[in-house]
């Protein structure tokens, strides 16, 4: 439906956009991602016809768009400050764009009341922008720009002057709108979870150039360059050599992951695993010193901490104290049996789909990729139904980031071991 | 509630009020003796009779407002009013598209065409006046321009168009500078979005630019009607003194007929024409 190709725009010095091409859809929801200044409004602003490229194309169900000034484009804006016109009320914003089609008087306002009833604020109609909430606001505005039944609706950064909650709650309307209405949505953000959650395919912008064109889980799971993998959601990285079972991390040894296709071993390489792929394993204070040692089931992680803190406060019922800890013990003894067997299949896995490169490991001991890495946890955070912990690698420069179910047992200074399955890493190619 | 709590809110409340006093203090003084105190004593002189070298001789009349109501006199009024309200209607033509193009002009433009503005401020005003009679009249530079195009010579000094010629000329700045603010703090995704929902150029500036500009449009107004109502120096300079404008009647009156009485009069005329035209203007601002 929309075609942009090879869109060029230079300003002075700097390239906003250096050759960009796209294919959006009919009916679409298409999401223009990247960190500020990376070209994405700039593109926005050339379909909606307040900027021109220095070269390209950009047509619209074959239609030569350039060749439109901005107000005969078929095309709707929803500005990122709204830019809803003070002196007007709700019902003079919302008709505004009908007046100038020089529609019938009793059209109009038939055509106000829908869309004002769609947004629910048809009590409202009456009212100046001024005395409105952001959610509000933000909803006038969305009413303007659908009431002209554009073609393709360019909404910049439509959540991002609302607060958190307000936000969630006009996410999904936004989605709940476009399936209505279907219309071809394009939504610039910044916001990588914005992006993710309303769009069917996110193109990821860094200075000025398209990094990859992917649906939502797709550049989640698979980001193609450092840059995606940087930039969508939080991401460990590791610098290495490319390997058929993952990379070849230097002195952190080798690291379990899967290989992008094409991606020839021993290049220069990059392995990113998400913070909640990484399984993290405490190890005990006894165990530590021999690294290369099996797993010891034989005291939970968890008791001697317990027991640390334990004294200061003091006991109600020594019977329910002992009870507690004893249901500790388990729950640790649970995870780490669980722990122990997912290792032991995925051992089996890969022993299984590379027996060639298992008896080359072989000889370097236990030291092979489902060992993970060994490091001291730095910091706890806490979020609600999430927790972070940061666990300082030697050998590795920045924390790993490793997120858990609830809340977290491990304390900072716990040395813990970190795992994950190989089909859970990527390991992308540094250009 | 209790008296405990409210007794140190009304304890900052009076601190804070003292603080306004300390702060407004110094111009408030300034204004109230050298308005206020002037203004009461017009006020009281409107009410006595003529003093015969000047000044005033303590006896009740009301023989100065009659006065006033002499056509001679309302004429030399709706004479001002008019030349004003030219003057007003055409710093406002020329003003209002040299403001919007300063404020649509990059950053660094913008600065440079302000000071070009105000730049005439920097000379002496009677030498821009003696500039603009050497300018206009008879072998003046212009006569002799259009004469070498073998048109003229026209009378071009000591007539109303001249008048307002020097008073748009004088007072432009004043036109152009709370427009160019108006203009310059209207967020231009208004006109964008005019654009987005299909408004061409000229219906964007009628429907959303204008309105939005009229409190800028009302001040710049006020600024050159008011000054040039009053005027005196303008038309004794460029008028030659052939039309009179209320101001040269008043300063005649003080000055040269020194009938204070009735030049105090003449003068609260003046301020009650003008107060109400800026109450007007206060209306007109709040509904826009």
């Amino acid at each position: 439906m929309l075609k942009i190709d090879g869109i060029t725009r230079r300003f002075g010095q700097v390239t906003a956009l250096d050759g960009v091409s796209l294919e959006i859809g009919q009916g679409e929801f298409f999401a223009l991602l990247g960190p500020s200044g990376c070209g994405k409004t700039t593109l926005l602003r050339i379909i909606a016809g307040f900027e021109t490229p220095d070269s390209g194309t950009v047509t619209l169900d074959g239609d030569d768009l350039l060749a439109l000034p901005p107000n005969r484009r078929p095309i709707s804006l929803m500005f990122q400050s709204y830019a809803l016109f003070p002196h007007m009320t709700v019902a003079k914003n919302v008709a505004y764009g009908l007046e100038r089609e020089k529609l019938p008087r009793e059209e109009i306002r038939r055509r106000v009341g829908e869309v004002l009833e769609t947004v629910g604020l048809s009590a409202h109609g009456d009212r100046r922008p001024a005395q409105l909430s952001g959610g509000q606001r933000q909803r006038v505005a969305l009413a303007r720009s659908i009431v002209k039944r554009p073609r393709l609706l360019l909404l910049d950064e439509p959540l991002s002057a609302l607060d958190k909650k307000v936000r969630a709650d006009m996410q999904l309307e936004l989605k709940r709108l476009q399936n209505e209405v279907g219309i071809t949505f394009v939504v610039v953000t910044h916001d990588q979870e914005e992006a993710m959650s309303l769009a069917d395919r996110i193109a990821v912008f860094d200075s000025g150039s398209v990094r990859q064109v992917d649906e939502p889980v797709a550049l989640y799971e698979r980001p193609r360059s450092p840059f995606v993998a940087g930039f969508v959601g939080a991401n460990n990285t590791f610098e290495g050599k490319a390997r058929a079972a993952g990379l070849d991390a230097g002195e952190l040894g080798e690291l379990a992951g899967t290989p992008l296709d094409g991606l020839e071993e021993g290049a220069g390489a990059l392995l990113c695993v998400r913070p909640e792929k990484i399984t993290l394993r405490e190890i005990p204070e006894e165990a530590a010193a021999p690294a290369a040692e099996p797993v010891e089931p034989v005291e939970p992680a968890t008791e001697p901490e317990e027991k640390a803190t334990e004294p200061e406060e003091p006991a109600e019922d020594p019977r329910e104290a002992a009870e507690e800890s004893t249901e500790d013990a388990q729950d640790a003894q649970d995870a780490q049996d669980a722990q122990e067997a997912r290792e032991a299949r995925e051992a089996a896995q890969e022993s299984a789909e590379e027996p060639e490169e298992r008896a080359e490991d072989a000889g370097e001991g236990a030291d092979g990729p489902a060992e993970g890495l060994e490091g001291a946890v730095l910091d706890v955070s806490f979020y609600g139904g999430v927790s972070h912990l940061s666990v300082d690698v030697p050998g590795h420069a920045k924390p790993v980031l490793v997120a858990v179910q609830g809340a977290s047992a491990v304390r900072p200074g716990a040395k813990v071991r970190l795992t994950w399955d190989a089909r859970d890493a990527v390991v992308i190619p540094v250009p | 509630m209790s008296p405990a709590r409210t007794r140190p809110a009304t304890a900052l409340r009076v601190r804070r009020r003292l603080g306004a006093f300390v702060f407004l203090t110094p111009g408030l003084a300034y204004l109230v003796v050298l308005l206020l105190v002037p203004l009461a004593l017009v006020l009281s002189y409107v009410f006595f009779q003529r003093g015969r070298f000047g000044g005033v001789v303590y006896e009740y009349t009301t023989e100065n407002f009659s006065r006033l109501m002499d056509p001679l006199y309302l004429r030399v009024l709706g004479e001002s009013l008019q030349i004003a309200a030219l003057t007003t209607v055409i710093a406002l033509a020329l003003g209002y598209p040299t403001a919007y193009l300063i404020a649509r002009l990059p950053r660094k433009w913008k600065t440079v065409a302000l000071v070009a503005i105000v730049l005439p401020f920097w000379t002496n005003f009677i030498i821009r006046m003696y500039a603009w009679i050497i300018l206009l009249n008879g072998p003046g530079l212009i006569n002799s321009a259009l004469k070498s195009l073998g048109l003229g010579p026209f009378d071009l000094l000591y007539n109303q168009g001249a008048i307002v010629t020097g008073l748009v000329y004088s007072y432009l700045p004043l036109m152009v500078l709370p427009l160019y603010a108006a203009i310059e703090k209207l967020d231009p995704q208004l006109r964008e979005a005019s654009a987005n929902l299909g408004a061409s150029g000229f219906t964007t500036f009628r429907k959303v630019t204008l309105p939005l500009t009229v409190p800028g449009v009302l001040t710049g107004c006020l600024f050159v009607f008011v000054p040039s109502f009053g005027n005196f120096v303008i038309p004794e300079m460029l008028g030659g003194g052939k039309s009179v404008m209320v101001g040269n009647l008043i300063r005649t009156e003080f000055l040269k007929a020194r009938d204070w009485p009735f030049g105090s009069a003449l003068a609260l005329a003046l301020v009650a024409v003008l107060v109400v035209l800026l109450l007007a203007q206060a209306w007109a601002a709040r509904r826009a």
